[in-house]
Formats: C-alpha cells, sequence, structure tokens
C-alpha cells in the first residue's frame, strides 16, 4: 500500500473499508508497527498519542504495543491461546507494565468494562468455555487493559450472527464515549461501519481513495469505487436493485499504471489511465482520489419489486411437508428441524432465513438429497421424492441442484473447470463428451465468465470466479430449482452483489426457481419473493417479502430486522 | 498450467534435481547394467578375493566371481521385487484406506481393526515365519513384504480420504447420485494422491531395505543368484581382504534410498503447493 495518510481524534472512531486486497489490514498491522512477513514498512510517519513510532527499532516499538496502541484481532477464536485461563489472557499484557497487586484489580475492572463478570470463577475460565461474543469481548478486554490511546479493531464482528453483532457494536460505542478511545475499525462490511464510524476512508488496491465525515461519504460518496460499493450493498429494510461494480478487483500486485479503479470506471479520462490521481481535498473535510470526482453521480436507489403477484394461484413445483430433520451424534440425537412445511412455485425465490444452528442448511440439505429426513417428505411435482439423493431418479436429480457456500471447497482442486461444469451434463442428460464440452462455452458465458477460464483449474480463479463456475454447474443441469446455501457469505460486497444479480438475471432468462438460504435480510431483500423465518428449527413466521420485512410479526423476526445493520438506520439491539 | 507441467514442477527444486539424477542413473545401471557386465555374474573367473585389477575392476568375491558383473546384474531383483511389492501393497492399502475412510458404516472400524491386527505383528518375524512356513519363492516374498505395508497405507490413506470426504465438490458428486465407487475413483483418489506419493518414496525405501534384510538372512534370493543384499552376506566374510565386494552393494543401496526419498519429498512439496487458495487472484 501507498501514500496512505489520516488522522484520528480522542473519541473518534475511523471505519477503514475495503474488499479483501484493498490493503486494509496490511495498513493496521502497520500501525503498530508491524508488518507481515513479506511486507516492509518503508516509509512515512507514524504518530501515536504525541509519540512518533515510525523509524523507532523493533524493541522500542514492542514496547508501545498494547500500552500506546493496541490491536483486536479478526477471529477471536483463533486470537485468543485455548491453553491460556481467560483471566491470565487479559492481565498477561498488564504483567509487563504494572504490579502484581494492581493486576487483579485492574483485570476485573476492565471485564466489568466489557460487561463481563469479573468474578474469579469466570477468570479462570478457558476459551472454549465461552461463547463467541463472549470471545470477543474478552479480546477486546486485553486490548483495553492497559488504557491505551489508541485500539485497533480489525473486522472483530466477523462469525457472530446479526444479534451478538449488533451488542458487540453498541459495546464498542459504549467504550469509545466512557474512555476517549481514538479506534480504527477495519471492516469490509459497509452497513457495519455505517454504525459505528465518525469518519470513514475506503481502500483500493492499497491506496486511499476516499475519506470525510462518516454521514457525507454514505450519502454522497465522491469516488466512483465508493459509490459503486455503496451501490453494492443490500438494504435489509427495503428491497432494492443491486447494481454491481463491472470488472473484478484488483490486487495490490496487478496494480495497473495510473488509477487502480480506471479499468472498471465509467467516468475515466485519458488523465486516469497515464498518472496516478492524487488525493485531493473535495471540501473541508473530504479528500477525494479521482480526477472527475465532481462527475460522479448521486447515490440513487432502484426499488425492486418482488414477483407475488404474478404468483398467486400457480401450482407448486417443490413442496416440503411436515419434514423433521435430525442429526445424530455420539451425545445423542439433535433435532435440526420440525414441523417445516413450505412449498415453492416454479420461478419463484423463496428465503429460509435464520441464525447459524435454526436449521436452514439442514433443510436445504434435505431438499437436495444429502440429508435423509426422519419424518416429513418432499415433493417434487406432485411425486415424492427418496430421501437420498442415491435413491432418486436422474429426472429428480436433474430438476433439482445445489450450490454450496464455500467456493473455495466446492469445486474439486484436480479438475479443470470445463470437466467440473460437464460433468452434471454428461451423468444426468446423458450428453457424450463432446455434446458436453460444446454446452460449456455457452454455459461460462451465461455466467459472465470468458471461455479462456475453461482450461483453468480452480486454484487459479478468485472467489467470486469460483462461486459463478459452481452456479454454472447447477444450470448445466438444466434444472428447475437451485438451491443456493448462503452462496454469497463468503465473498466481498462487491462480489456478492454480482452473484446476487446474477441469479436475479438468470431466473428472469430461465424462469428458474430458487431456493435461497442466508442469514443476511439484506440478501433477501434483494432477491426473495417470499421469505421464511426459522429459530431453533421451528417456522417461526413466512410471507412475502416486503410486508414481512417492514411489518415483522412474530417477535424473533422483530429482532432479527431491527438488529440487521443498514446503511440507513442503527440498529436497536442494544440490551 | 497444464496438468503434466504441474506433476513435473517438483524437477524445478534443488532435492528434486539431484534426486532424479540419482534415481535416474540407478535406474539405468539397474536396466541396461547386465548388457555391460564384462563376465557372467555366476561364472567363476578367477582368484578368490582379489582386489581390483585391469580384468576385474571390483576385484573378485569369495567364490571367485567379479563383483562388477554381480553388481551390474544385482539391482534387478532388489529393486525390481521392492517395486513390485510396494505397488502390490499400495493397490490393496489405498484400496482399503479409501473405502473405510469414506463410508460411515460398520465397514470402517471392521476394515481398520483387521489392519490393526496385521500391525501388531513384526515385518521381519512376519517373514521369516512366512519363508519358513510357505516357502521361499519370490511369489511368497513380494506377497510377504506387500502385506506387512497394507496395514499402514490403509491407515494414511484413510485419514486423507476422511479430510477430503467433506468437501463441497464431494457433496456436489453425491447429489448427483453418483456411485461410491465412481465418487472414490473421480473425485477423492486425485486429491489424496499427494499424501500417497509422500509415502510412496518412504515406503519403497522400507521395502528395498525389508528385501535386503530377509535376503541377508538367507531366506529370501538364494545363491548363486546376483543380488546386492546377498552380496553383502555373502562377502563379509572377506570383508578386510576384499572390502569393495561388500562396501560397493551397500553404498548402492544406500544411495538409491537417498535419491527415492529426495524425488518422494520434492514430489509432496509440489503437490503441496501446486492447489493451494493463496493463488487467488484478489
Amino acid at each position: 500500500m501507498e501514500d496512505v495518510s489520516f488522522r484520528v481524534a480522542p473519541g473518534e472512531v475511523l471505519g477503514l473499508v475495503g474488499e479483501s486486497g484493498s490493503g486494509k489490514t496490511t495498513t493496521a498491522l502497520a500501525l503498530l508497527g508491524y508488518s507481515r512477513p513479506g511486507v516492509r514498512i518503508v516509509g512515512g510517519t507514524l504518530e501515536v498519542a504525541g509519540r512518533v513510532l515510525s523509524g523507532l527499532p523493533e524493541a522500542q516499538v514492542r514496547g508501545y504495543r498494547g500500552r500506546l496502541i493496541s490491536y483486536v484481532p479478526q477471529d477471536p477464536a483463533a486470537a485468543l491461546n485455548p491453553s491460556v485461563r481467560v483471566g491470565d489472557q487479559v492481565a498477561h499484557m498488564l504483567r509487563r507494565h504494572a504490579t502484581r497487586a494492581d493486576v487483579e484489580r485492574r483485570v476485573a475492572e476492565t471485564l466489568e468494562l466489557v460487561q463481563l463478570p469479573s468474578s474469579r470463577e469466570f477468570r479462570r475460565r478457558f476459551p472454549h468455555q465461552l461463547s463467541g461474543g463472549q470471545q470477543q469481548r474478552v479480546a477486546i478486554a486485553a486490548a483495553l487493559v492497559c488504557r491505551p490511546s489508541v485500539v485497533l479493531m480489525d473486522e472483530p464482528t466477523t462469525g457472530l450472527d446479526v444479534v451478538t453483532q449488533a451488542n458487540q457494536l453498541a459495546q464498542i460505542a459504549l467504550l469509545q464515549q466512557e474512555l476517549g478511545l481514538a479506534i480504527v475499525y477495519v471492516s469490509h462490511d459497509l452497513a457495519v461501519v455505517a454504525t459505528i464510524a465518525n469518519r470513514i476512508a475506503v481502500m483500493y488496491a492499497g491506496r486511499v481513495v476516499e475519506d470525510g465525515p462518516a454521514a457525507q461519504v454514505l450519502s454522497g460518496p465522491r469516488h466512483p469505487y465508493a459509490l459503486g460499493l455503496l451501490s453494492s450493498v443490500p438494504d435489509p429494510r427495503e428491497p432494492q436493485q443491486l447494481r454491481s461494480i463491472p470488472g473484478v478487483a484488483v490486487g495490490v500486485g496487478d496494480r495497473p499504471t495510473g488509477c487502480a479503479f480506471a479499468p472498471r470506471c465509467a467516468q475515466r479520462v485519458a488523465a486516469c489511465v497515464e498518472t496516478v490521481p492524487p488525493l485531493e481535498p473535495a471540501s473541508d473535510e473530504r479528500r477525494v482520489r479521482c480526477f472527475e470526482w465532481r462527475e460522479t453521480p448521486a447515490l440513487a436507489h432502484e426499488s425492486r419489486i418482488p414477483l407475488v403477484s404474478r404468483l398467486e394461484g400457480k401450482a407448486a413445483l417443490l413442496s416440503v411437508e411436515e419434514l423433521r430433520a435430525e442429526h445424530h451424534g455420539r451425545g445423542g440425537t439433535v433435532v435440526a428441524a420440525v414441523h417445516v412445511s413450505f412449498s415453492i412455485a416454479a420461478g419463484e425465490c423463496v428465503a429460509l432465513v435464520g441464525e447459524s444452528g435454526s436449521g436452514k442448511t439442514t433443510i436445504a440439505r434435505c431438499v437436495a438429497g444429502l440429508h435423509a429426513p426422519a419424518r416429513g417428505q418432499i415433493v417434487l411435482d406432485r411425486a415424492a421424492l427418496a430421501p437420498l439423493a442415491g435413491g432418486r431418479t436422474r429426472e429428480a436429480r436433474r430438476r433439482i441442484q445445489i450450490v454450496f457456500q464455500n467456493p473455495y471447497d466446492s469445486l474439486n482442486p484436480r479438475h479443470r473447470v470445463a470437466e467440473s461444469i460437464a460433468r452434471p451434463i454428461r451423468i444426468l442428460r446423458g450428453l457424450s463428451r463432446r455434446g458436453a464440452e460444446a454446452e460449456v462455452v455457452e454455459l461460462l458465458e451465461r455466467v459472465r465468465l470468458p471461455a479462456r477460464l475453461a482450461q483453468r483449474f480452480p486454484g487459479e480463479l478468485s472467489g467470486g470466479e469460483r462461486q459463478r463456475v459452481a452456479v454454472a454447474r447447477a444450470l448445466a443441469a438444466k434444472p428447475d430449482l437451485v438451491v443456493c446455501d448462503e452462496v454469497t457469505s463468503a465473498l466481498d460486497v462487491s462480489v456478492q452483489a454480482a452473484v446476487l444479480e446474477l441469479l436475479a438475471e438468470l431466473r428472469a432468462e430461465l424462469g428458474l426457481a430458487l431456493l435461497l438460504i442466508t442469514h443476511d435480510l439484506g440478501v433477501v431483500a434483494s432477491v426473495a419473493d417470499r421469505v421464511l423465518v426459522l429459530e431453533g428449527g421451528v417456522v417461526c413466521e413466512q410471507g412475502p417479502v416486503l410486508p414481512l420485512l417492514s411489518h415483522p410479526e412474530h417477535e424473533y423476526t422483530r429482532r432479527l430486522v431491527a438488529a440487521a445493520p443498514s446503511l440507513t438506520r442503527v440498529p436497536t439491539g442494544i440490551p | 498450467m497444464t496438468a503434466l507441467a504441474v506433476r513435473f514442477r517438483f524437477a524445478r527444486s534443488g532435492y528434486g534435481k539431484v534426486g532424479l539424477a540419482g534415481s535416474l542413473f540407478l535406474l539405468a545401471l539397474i536396466v541396461i547394467g547386465p548388457f555391460f557386465a564384462p563376465h557372467d555374474p555366476a561364472g567363476i573367473v578367477g582368484i578368490p578375493l582379489q582386489r581390483p585389477t585391469g580384468e576385474f575392476l571390483l576385484g573378485t568375491d569369495g567364490l571367485g566371481r567379479d563383483v562388477l558383473s554381480r553388481i551390474l546384474w544385482g539391482g534387478r531383483s532388489i529393486v525390481g521385487l521392492a517395486v513390485l511389492a510396494t505397488a502390490l501393497a499400495y493397490l490393496v492399502g489405498a484400496s482399503i484406506g479409501l473405502l473405510a475412510g469414506y463410508t460411515r458404516s460398520i465397514v470402517d472400524p471392521l476394515l481398520m481393526r483387521a489392519m490393526d491386527v496385521l500391525l501388531a505383528v513384526p515385518p521381519l518375524l512376519f517373514l521369516l515365519v512366512l519363508a519358513t512356513g510357505a516357502g521361499r519363492s519370490l511369489v511368497v516374498l513380494v506377497l510377504g513384504v506387500a502385506t506387512v505395508h497394507v496395514p499402514s497405507i490403509a491407515r494414511i490413506v484413510r485419514a486423507a480420504t476422511q479430510e477430503v470426504a467433506v468437501r463441497g465438490y464431494v457433496e456436489a458428486a453425491v447429489a448427483r447420485g453418483e456411485r461410491t465407487a465412481a465418487v472414490l475413483r473421480r473425485e477423492i483418489l486425485p486429491n489424496v494422491l499427494g499424501t500417497v506419493l509422500a509415502d510412496a518414496g518412504i515406503r519403497l525405501t522400507a521395502s528395498i531395505l525389508i528385501l535386503a534384510s530377509v535376503n541377508f538372512l538367507g531366506l529370501g534370493r538364494q545363491p548363486p543368484a546376483a543380488d546386492w543384499a546377498l552380496m553383502i552376506s555373502e562377502n563379509r566374510g572377506g570383508i578386510t581382504l576384499q572390502p569393495w565386494a561388500v562396501a560397493v552393494p551397500a553404498l548402492l543401496i544406500a544411495f538409491l534410498t537417498v535419491a527415492v526419498n529426495l524425488v518422494a519429498d520434492a514430489v509432496a512439496r509440489s503437490l503441496g503447493t501446486s492447489t493451494d487458495r493463496k493463488r487467488v487472484a484478489r
């Protein structure tokens, strides 16, 4: 990364936003004077609370870490040492800088500050005995115990469910006020940043492309990339058309000469390709790195009309009746879903929403034939389906296809893209090898991938590209229903928008029905026609998208909607 | 990058090159050596235990046979049998391992307990008993060495299979309704190959050493066969007079071991990095 400069005042939260490869984590670590193996800090000044840290030898900088400036890492489960008790981990930083008697008192104080019990019993627990949210608070406590002036938080709510996330964010806001901390909050999730940041700095390909007060940047971004990013963020309360940014995100290694965003930019001029635009002030408090920032259009949201009205009265394509799914483990039987009934009409998009553990993935797997239900049945076009895929007819297997969550896992790394896509064509439609190969190119085009990717291995593709290949593979069988199991959770915001946009278009073109599994209400609002809300394996509410999201009836649904972060409203999930 | 290029990438590393060169040299020695042998390996052509001379470049052994000719002929049996035994062991062991690792039924514990029983028997003891009971034919030898390897191969392959079996692409194949055999062959086997190959180098070496030990003890190949391990055993009595008859075969066995292992390590290292996610264009 280069030419990154910003200031953070005490009591202020700076949101550092960017997608993978933008350099945001590298920047955050550099603020500690730390660089990962393979990265070197070669220039610039770093001043924290009046002390200059840049240019100091490692040993001295280390003395300041934790005391002056501390770091809360991304994954709390991985950041806490599983063999060390929680109290000891928090105390560890203190032991270097304070006396023994003080230590216990300070640890107890800090634990209370993050709203964790300060009892001896709690301090003697190990990380695995805490919930995800508690682990994260311990990590924050460890960062705060020496009362530093600046705290760096690297996506601290990743992996937490929505309600816990809302609580954590409220917590952080409280701490900021109480302790007067300056916080640098690194995230790719604009909605989350919107809830707590005072200022936002957007990074792309290793450079800051825009910064300014949060409210201004969010309502009227001046850099085309920031504009594109904001148009890609789904709003959970208002169904809107997602517009993705054309092209693929550029990593620091493949930066072109001139502006890094130029190849994807609708406003580019000749100057953009030749020189890198400097970060110049656009107004009193804002800076933009763009020659044509004055031409950037205003942020406009296109509303989307779900299909409900047009589908009334249509016969169901798939219907799930009184489904009961269980997991048999060594500790006994866990019921994943019970009394689940719903139907999907041809061309309809039904979303199953819930937190982790709600049973939505299990239900999806039952529909796809990967999990045998304990009771109930799944009916396709009035014919009951065998519980497992192996027992179903070829036609049934062909008509229901599934796209998995993890794009890094769903393609065989030893098979080329063409082979992965051709396989269902040969197995489920009986075409010969040559016939299948001809269709592969067509399918790649349909998912907007260049034909030359057909001969590549999955290891050479990005996450977004792999997910598109997975979609192409699902389409290869010419299905009537595609089950999408959290297909965008592992992707960056703009890539997520692109994949969702693709799914919406394919639905329109091919009349596909979709069963969308997700925990993200924003995704539901952008793509689904009807929603089922699951809690603990039971359907608590179902109905058309618009009315359900704007006027939820069930208490759990209300909680979910309230906790979902959005760009426009602050979530009210505060305890 | 083509699949072939990926497979041969290991040859670019320093270790890979040295190992490959060594292995190829030894392979040449073993395969075409006999055509260069100056004398009949079994024929008595000179005074026993003579030091190297112009006529006998490595001297003569305890019976007066030309050491060089015996060396050139002697690699075939030991390496050939070792390769055969190891290949057979993989065929059986990997199949067992794949099946045990993939199935979640009672077949898994049944198979693995059977493997445990085999594993409990000390290899050399097993071979000695086998040779005594079933005779000293080559078939028995190969089967015996293969049996010794099968349980550990099954374990390694089973562990690797279990890791791969939970991946998305395997589930995608199951969702397509593919039969178990097809899933094992197309989806799982190519992805456990890396583990298998890394293990193969060590295992081949172990086979060579087991065969050498068995021959040395007199229960494998019999004189007058030319065999490196047999030569070590036959000529150790005269080591002070004619060290070459013992030293050269021993060094060749050691050399082969090192070369094969270098190649195996280089292959494993290259397979380990060819498909990682870090090469993502982000």
